[in-house]
């Protein structure tokens, strides 16, 4: 099959892979469109790296099927694949230099050593890491391990880049600055990145799209936007931008419907005055967060919590105050009562 | 407790650790000197006179080329075969997980804590069962059985310590199983590999024990020592063969020493 423009660069269909009697992934569609920045969201366990695996050709498909840009997958082994890993662990060559390291996969393609070592500057160069290639990985710091990664993966000019959780180990500071890097990289260069994390707020500030994952299913795929403000399930709510979850009988009083429904904490507005449709409630709980401050809020047996501006007066805890919110800011969810 | 690090140690702590090396090592000193005494037929305190005659005497002694010869070849196809099965096994119970792991694991480093004699005494009720005449490779195939239990250590040490995501990252990289092995694994256990190869061959080179049951009529080099000392006849030729193997094994075993000696570092553990 020729790969056009509506080619999917990764195509999955009822795919399944279980061990024994865990079902890591199961039954799962997904296609991952070319030049796309996906993000595979979700909880420890929920089949994303498996999944991620699936791609790489570490893992094989119980059931079901991988394609790679039109091309069948499973049982080709992860050396004859154009795809390539950036590892958690970086996973980088201790006996061998840095420029070594970014070389290795031309080097075992056969390319010839001045060739291989001029590309392997390049890549270095494109991580911002120009003249390191003497070094040894034990010398670099972990924000440097990460960019030799991936200059090692880049220098084999793959179709689809995937990353786990790659920015795991490193410090928040030097996590913000990488998150943009990576994602000027990925504009720049147009290759797929598919990037698995458990950091709600990377995958929605770095990806084009997101998938959700629970329990070896995707709950939600769609833009950042659409995962943080409409939610689909309870889960999605819980596990993305922590939403409040409203329970049906909620729902229905404020909102007509019975429904499973979900309100973000900064659409909710403290009052002073109890009248009008405003809800009582007591302050259970309040952590400063530097630009906001999250307030808890028990109220007719259930905890909300409300995003309140730093500036703005802020409430203490055990405080009797009353809330409201506007009528649409409640969205509805698929989810069944 | 002092963490005084430059505090000197009493005098008797002193006088005790010398005593203690001293102990250790004055017998070896002994052997050197015997090797040049001009007594023949006992080990005489103090030695009547020196002479270096034995040295020359033993270069013409057909019977010691011969011992060393069977001694050097059995040690080397020894370490060769444990270097091949010691690595294969170390792979599969440090990298993949199967029923009976833990077992054959034990299983493996058994030759090494069952004493010698009952491994000699088995493989020679075995080889007589099975009518395999005394050869060199009864020899060979009695040394494997410690020899693989030493390399099996090291390498499996070091396959314990060499990240499991560096392989998967060579595939990763369009490295096939055999560029894998050659670019990838075998640098990173190559000195364990070295250092256990080296044990490996000092262990068969001075073997009696398990050798006499499975050498026949057949004279390794510490058989032909054990013998020679029997015969009250140029005793000072044992001496010298002595003081050469001392000098000879005193090298490798320093070498493998400073090549491990950095090997600490967990070996891909980069975070």
């Amino acid at each position: 099959m020729i790969a056009n423009e509506m080619t999917p660069a990764v195509s999955f269909q009822n795919v399944a892979r279980h061990f024994g009697a865990v079902k890591a992934v199961d039954a799962l569609d997904l296609d991952i469109a070319a030049g796309e920045f996906f993000a595979m969201l979700g909880p420890s366990g929920s089949g994303k790296t498996t999944c991620l695996r699936l791609i790489a050709g570490f893992e094989q498909p119980t059931a079901g099927t991988i394609s790679i840009f039109g091309e069948r997958a499973e049982g080709v082994p992860p050396y004859r694949r154009n795809v390539n890993t950036v590892f958690q662990d970086y996973a980088l060559f201790p006996h061998l230099n840095v420029l070594d390291n970014v070389a290795y996969g031309l080097m075992v393609k056969g390319v010839g050593k001045t060739e291989r070592l001029k590309a392997a500057e390049e890549a270095l160069a494109l991580v911002q890491l120009p003249g390191y290639g003497a070094r040894r990985p034990g010398q670099l710091s972990g924000g440097q391990r990460q960019r030799v990664a991936l200059a090692r993966a880049l220098v084999n000019q793959p179709k689809v880049l995937l990353l786990d959780e790659p920015l795991g180990a490193l410090d928040l500071k030097l996590r913000e600055n990488m998150q943009e890097e990576l994602k000027s990289l990925q504009k720049a260069l147009g290759i797929t990145f598919v990037f698995v994390t458990h950091d709600q707020g990377e995958a929605l500030s770095m990806a084009d799209r997101v998938a959700v994952f629970n329990e070896g299913k995707i709950m939600q795929v769609g833009s950042p936007q659409e995962i943080y403000q409409r939610p689909k399930t309870r889960f999605v709510a819980d596990f993305v931008g922590s939403s409040n979850v409203l329970p049906p009988d909620f729902v229905q009083r404020y909102a007509g419907q019975r429904r499973w429904g979900s309100l973000r904490p900064e659409a909710i507005r403290i009052t002073r005055d109890a009248g009008g449709d405003a809800i009582q409630a007591r302050v259970s709980g309040v952590s400063y967060l530097g630009a906001s401050t999250r307030l808890a809020l028990d109220t007719e047996g259930l905890r909300l919590h409300a995003s309140v501006p730093s500036g703005s007066t802020v409430p203490e805890q055990g405080d009797a105050i009353a809330f409201t919110f506007n009528r649409d800011a409640i969205h509805l969810m698929d989810e069944a009562p | 407790m002092r963490s005084d690090r430059s505090q000197s140690a009493p005098l008797g702590l002193k006088i005790a650790a010398t005593c203690g090396l001293l102990f250790l090592h004055l017998p070896i000193l002994l052997i050197f000197i015997y090797a040049f005494t001009t007594e023949e037929k006992s080990y005489q305190w103090p030695p009547p006179g020196l002479t270096t005659q034995w040295l020359a005497v033993t270069w013409n002694r057909p019977d010691v080329w011969e011992a060393l010869s069977l001694s050097v070849r059995v040690a080397a196809i020894s370490t060769l075969v444990a270097l091949v099965l010691g690595t294969l096994c170390a792979a599969a119970v440090s990298r993949s997980r199967f029923f009976g792991r833990e077992t054959v694991s034990l299983l493996v480093i058994l030759p090494i804590a069952l004493p010698g004699i009952i491994t000699g005494i088995a493989l020679r009720s075995a080889f007589s069962l099975t009518d395999i005449p005394f050869s060199f490779w009864t020899i060979v195939l009695g040394h494997a059985t410690f020899c693989v239990v030493v390399v099996y250590n090291n390498a499996v040490a070091r396959f314990r310590r060499t990240s499991g995501s560096l392989i998967e990252a060579s595939y990763d990289l369009g490295a096939d199983g055999f560029q894998t092995f050659r670019y990838v694994v075998l640098p990173n256990i190559a000195t364990a590999l070295l250092a256990g190869g080296m044990l490996a061959f000092a262990l068969s080179f001075d073997e009696v024990i398990v050798t006499t049951f499975t050498a026949g009529q057949q004279q390794t080099l510490p058989i032909w020592m054990l013998e020679e000392l029997i015969r009250p006849r140029q005793r000072p030729v044992t001496n010298v063969v002595a003081m050469v193997v001392v000098l000879v094994t005193l090298l490798p075993i320093l070498l493998a020493y400073y090549l491990t000696r950095d090997g600490d570092q967990v070996a891909g553990s980069g975070k």
